[in-house]
């Protein structure tokens, strides 16, 4: 049998996140893949991901267990690390995960890749970095590697596994629960997909103007079912809130369709996004740069072409 | 009760310009593009001082990075921290985020604190682990991801708002503990004319991983526990086709999606 790849599960109470079926089917080609799952719902979960090919899935179906910052995810992980010997661990590259990966890492004296966007033989990480101007392929070697993936790197692959159940809890120590959440505030408007994983991403920019102007992107992300993004001016300016902001200093997102809107595509936005699949821009400005990375761009006038995209798409879509 | 702050800065490229990695090591080629401080740690250093206006105490910088990084630290103590450490060895040319948060750790147990500040993620390699990871070898609660930071030194507590993808969750420690900030969490101040004068004469102690005890193979390319093996361009984005809005700029887009099966 070949060797265990170990990829933690994101949830929300048993509902499981795309990115989790991605690392699957990333880790079925490389190895056994070995599903983790931890929290309250951690059951629930179980049936999708035995149906994207977990061979075996540890269930720490314990709320505790995500009550405090990261640690216990840390020990369940170490723990699997040391018993299971696994070729592997892939964890989503969301900002949890990283630091999941992270004190993983120094805990199990392991190497650390971040940002992979595909896995190759002998477990080599190609990561795209510097926005995705550059490729690279790198290895851990010492320790087990502990690689996050990006959302969106891999098609997901329905595929039965055995999904043999097991049990699982950690020894914690103090430190992994030294960290309390006392409180989830939720702020998200209505029910879009996520950001980071959504198959399309419509942002607004400084050219939007306004809070109320954000209405217009709403609208068209809407009739895509897309995630609602924005530049940093829009997120400064208080058009937006800060936690949709695209780019250096915000989300990297890597969906099918980028939409941008009233965006120039300074360099630090292009960081953000510029992995999108097909690009598409409205700008006033023929200058602008987004339109040097844009399969297909619009100048004019994002409240005419907007809302005439989004009227489109409705008749369109019948 | 005076709360006693670190704040950990990285020099890093200027995001303005497009960064490469050198040929011959497969590391970041720092001399193509200005160096500047990592804007995420402005941030650090802004609540840092506005922690300080509060409660009193100490700001330390702690930097790891070669020589020219104190032109970085300069500028940290002319935004008005204290004094600071600058961890530099030619030997940790290369080092991976393990061994960088190996070298900070031992850096902070040579200081008393009881807030560590980091930034979020720096901006050239973004890979946003080394907060987590101090928190882990220092054993201290990670208190991560902060747009709102809260320290009561009297009960020895710190509360926070911890950004999530759709909101915040409010967590509590004890102190001390390890911080990081987001982009949101204040305005940071500019340095000022007497702030600049001032940090002239501010005191920055160097450290060489011998005075930290630190066996140099374990450390930079040689002690890297992961490495590049290759490294290329991408290749550019073809360009695309650019029309002009004549009152059909919607519609015109729209049969682009049908074209790519996106409608
Ligand atoms: C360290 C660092 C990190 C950064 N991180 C980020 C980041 O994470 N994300 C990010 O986005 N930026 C980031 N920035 C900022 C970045 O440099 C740009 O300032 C920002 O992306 C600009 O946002 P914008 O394109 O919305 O605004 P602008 O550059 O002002 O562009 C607005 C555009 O809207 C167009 N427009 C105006 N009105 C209309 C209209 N009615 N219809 C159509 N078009 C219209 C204009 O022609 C213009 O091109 C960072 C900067 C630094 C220094
Ligand atoms: C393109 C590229 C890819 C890389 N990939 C990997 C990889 O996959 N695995 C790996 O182990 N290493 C990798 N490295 C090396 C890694 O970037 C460095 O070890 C780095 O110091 C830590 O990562 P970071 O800058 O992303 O830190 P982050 O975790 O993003 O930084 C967060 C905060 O930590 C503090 N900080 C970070 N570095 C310092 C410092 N030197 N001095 C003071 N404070 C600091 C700052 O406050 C900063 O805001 C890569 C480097 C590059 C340039």
């Amino acid at each position: 049998m070949s060797a265990e790849i170990v990829v933690l599960v994101e949830h929300t109470n048993g509902v499981v996140k795309k990115v989790s079926f991605e690392l699957l089917t990333l880790a079925a080609r490389h190895g056994s893949p070995s599903a983790v799952i931890i929290g309250a719902g951690a059951e629930q979960a179980m049936a999708d991901v035995v149906r994207y090919g977990a061979a075996k899935v540890y269930v720490a179906n314990d709320a505790a267990l995500t009550t405090s910052v990261v640690g216990p995810k840390v020990a369940i992980l170490n723990q699997l690390v040391t018993s299971a010997s696994p070729a592997a661990v892939l964890i989503p590259s969301t900002a949890e995960g990283k630091e999941i990966a992270g004190r993983l890492a120094v805990r199990s004296g392991s190497g650390v890749i971040t940002d992979a966007v595909d896995i190759e033989d002998g477990i080599v990480a190609v990561q795209s970095v510097f926005g995705g101007s550059t490729i690279v392929r790198s290895s851990v070697t010492t320790g087990t590697p502990i690689i996050t993936v990006r959302p969106n790197s891999t098609t997901p692959v329905e595929a039965a596994g055995a999904g043999e159940h097991v049990a699982v809890t950690a020894e914690l120590a103090p430190s992994d629960t030294a960290a309390v959440i006392t409180d989830h505030v939720v702020e998200a408007k209505g029910g879009r997909p996520e950001l980071s994983e959504a198959a399309t991403v419509v942002s607004g920019g400084r050219g939007v103007g306004s809070p109320e102007g954000f209405d217009v992107i709403e609208k068209l992300a809407d009739s895509l079912n897309a995630a609602v993004g924005a530049s940093r001016a829009a997120t400064d300016s208080g058009f937006y809130p800060h936690q949709y902001q695209v780019g250096q200093t915000g989300k990297t997102v890597s969906p099918q369709l980028y939409i941008a809107l009233g965006i120039s595509g300074a360099i630090q936005h292009r960081a953000g996004m510029q992995t999108s699949k097909t690009i598409v821009a409205v700008n006033k400005d023929p200058e602008a740069p987004i339109f040097e990375l844009a399969d297909f761009g619009v100048v004019g006038d994002l409240f005419a072409v907007g809302p005439q995209l989004t009227q489109e798409i409705a008749t369109r879509k019948g | 009760m005076p709360l006693n702050i670190v704040v950990c800065v990285k020099q890093v490229p200027d995001s303005w310009a497009e960064k490469k990695l050198n040929e011959a090591d497969k590391t970041l080629d720092r001399a193509s593009a200005d160096p500047v401080m990592n804007e995420l740690d402005e941030y650090g250093i802004e609540e840092a001082l506005r922690l300080q206006e509060a409660h009193g105490g100490q700001v330390t910088i702690l930097c790891m990075g070669p020589e020219k990084a104190g032109e970085t630290i300069r500028k940290a103590l002319s935004m008005g921290a204290d004094d600071a450490i600058h961890v530099v060895d030619d030997a940790l040319h290369g080092s991976d985020a393990v061994a960088t948060s190996a070298a900070l750790a031992a850096a902070l147990g040579t200081v008393e604190f009881d807030l560590v500040i980091l930034g979020s993620e720096s901006t050239d390699a973004r890979m946003s682990v080394v907060p987590a990871m101090l928190a882990e070898r220092l054993q201290l609660p990670q208190m991560t991801f902060a747009k709102k930071v809260d320290a009561d030194p009297d009960a020895r507590t710190l509360t926070i708002q911890r950004q999530t993808d759709d909101g915040y969750d409010v967590v509590q420690s004890s102190l001390p503990a390890i911080v990081s900030v987001v982009e949101k969490i204040n305005e940071p101040r500019y340095p000022s004319f007497k702030g600049i004068m001032a940090a002239k004469k501010k005191p920055v102690a160097t450290l060489s991983l011998t005075e930290l005890s630190i066996e140099p193979a374990t450390v930079g390319l040689a002690g890297a526990w992961s490495g590049v093996n290759a490294f290329e361009q991408r290749p550019p984005r073809q360009a695309g086709t650019v029309i002009t809005d004549e009152g059909d700029g919607g519609t015109k887009i729209a049969d682009f999606l049908v074209t790519q099966k996106f409608l």
